[in-house]
């Protein structure tokens, strides 16, 4: 096919798109409407389970079958990025040499990593009670830690980043997973249900099952960025043909 | 009031958007598409979900441009070869 | 007004398709799909919103207080963290690419296969 029938071709699937989606949002309920059925549903089921997030009771609770599912995508797509990205054969690693960073942006960024790396593990404890959660707070916790080599360089990051370590906290995090949804088998009721005291109503301990499937959440994903960006900063940084002439390889 | 708060947000993630497609060069792309991020974390707040907002603060205007970044640096670093 | 944010989320769709469809550059066809899959977060938060109320967040909140839609932000939550993955493998596919054949413009690798 030529280019211009390519697009030609792809215009007129982007109208005709867009006409029946426009034809199907005259039909669908009108933008800030009261009528919210399922919401509804969920918010009274998340206040009887003592969940004071109600997106939290959905993703733990109500639909954590649904949550065990996204994870297992999560884990897989990081088992396939780090395969992908491994050394190969003809590459070598070269460690990139110590960086010059200047002493203000060294003081402000060594200031400013803990306080992230707080505010993450905060994020992922209080996922029950307010916004926030293993997913949002993971991938703070993540890239906090990624604050020290824009501080200081890539060694001091690669020391406090010890990888094979956290490829296991990944698979631990997944595993525990499906192991607390086991528990809610042989407590005699179904997978993943919340068979747990539930606890005072918004306090830290309450919820059940939820602040537990919510932390193993927390370590997959802290570990999911953690193992994924250092796979792509090991490329762009490190990794090498071995070949320099055919591949025209070094860096000016 | 509000109402129109959510109109001029939504107006700024549609010209983030059309931003990030058009702009071909992916280093740059990926500075757009933080921008992106950032107007949508806005509108979900805005759209009283401050849950999804925080995901997307952190994954949409950090994560995801950085990895785009580092594939550009290590892609060029290879395709240098004339 | 009341269509107007699902016709945001229309948009946001289909720029990102035409961006992925007539992208030269592999890495900038990914960017695209990120623009197109926030398009997806837009029109569930829009469904689920409700004028007037708060975040379904009740820690400090009268338990009858109206609230917006719980179910919609817990399926757009898990996906904006797990697209993100999600793009990091593709990514990891360009960059075995750009290995193997020197190119990330789809329409040179095309010429390559035939």
């Amino acid at each position: 096919m030529t280019r211009r029938l390519r697009l030609w071709v792809l215009t007129a699937g982007l109208l005709a798109t867009a006409a029946l989606y426009v034809a199907a949002c005259t039909d669908l309920p009108a933008f800030g409407g009261s009528w919210h059925p399922y919401g509804d549903r969920a918010v009274r089921a998340a206040l009887q389970q003592h969940t004071a997030n109600a997106v939290s009771s959905v993703n733990f609770d109500q639909r954590a079958f649904d949550t065990l599912g996204e994870e297992t995508v999560l884990f897989s797509s990081v088992l396939g990025t780090v395969v992908l990205l491994r050394r190969t054969r003809g590459e070598k690693r070269v460690a990139p040499g110590p960086a010059e960073v200047p002493a203000a942006l060294r003081r402000y960024g060594l200031l400013v990593l803990p306080v992230t790396l707080l505010i993450g593990l905060y994020v992922i404890a209080h996922g029950q009670l307010s916004p926030g959660g293993g997913f949002q707070g993971g991938v703070v916790v993540a890239t906090s830690l990624h604050l020290l080599y824009i501080a200081v360089d890539y060694k001091a990051l690669e020391r406090i980043r010890p990888l094979g370590l956290f490829e296991l906290a990944d698979g631990t995090g997944e595993a525990a997973y499906i192991l607390l949804g086991a528990a809610g088998l042989i407590a005699g009721s179904a997978y993943l249900a919340n068979t747990l005291p539930l606890g005072t109503f918004n306090t830290l301990s309450s919820g059940g099952t939820v602040p537990l499937l919510n932390a193993a959440v927390g370590v997959e994903v802290t570990s999911a960025v953690v193992v994924l960006l250092a796979h792509f900063l090991g490329q762009a940084l490190e990794i090498e043909s071995e070949d320099g002439a055919k591949d025209g390889g070094r860096e000016a | 009031m509000h109402d129109a708060l959510i109109v001029v947000v939504l107006l700024l993630v549609a010209a983030a958007a059309t931003g990030a497609v058009l702009q071909r060069d992916p280093a740059r792309q990926a500075v757009v598409l933080s921008a992106l991020g950032l107007t949508l974390a806005v509108l979900f707040t805005v759209l009283q979900a401050p849950d999804v907002g925080l995901a997307q603060l952190a994954v949409g205007s950090a994560v995801t441009p950085l990895m785009i970044l580092l594939t550009v640096r290590k892609v060029r670093r290879k395709g240098r070869r004339e | 007004m009341s269509l107007l944010p699902y016709l945001i989320a229309g948009w946001v769709f289909l720029v990102g398709v035409h961006g992925i469809a007539t992208s030269r550059n592999l890495i900038h066809a990914v960017g695209c799909l990120a623009v197109t899959q926030s398009s997806t977060y837009v029109l569930l938060l829009a469904v689920g919103y409700r004028k007037g109320a708060t975040a379904p967040v009740f820690s400090d909140l009268p338990v009858d207080a109206p609230v917006v839609d719980p179910v919609v932000q817990a399926l757009a939550l898990t996906d904006v963290v797990v697209g993100a993955t999600v793009t990091a493998l593709l990514l990891a596919l360009v960059v075995q690419t750009a290995k193997r054949h020197g190119t990330v413009d789809p329409d040179e690798l095309s010429e390559l296969k035939g």
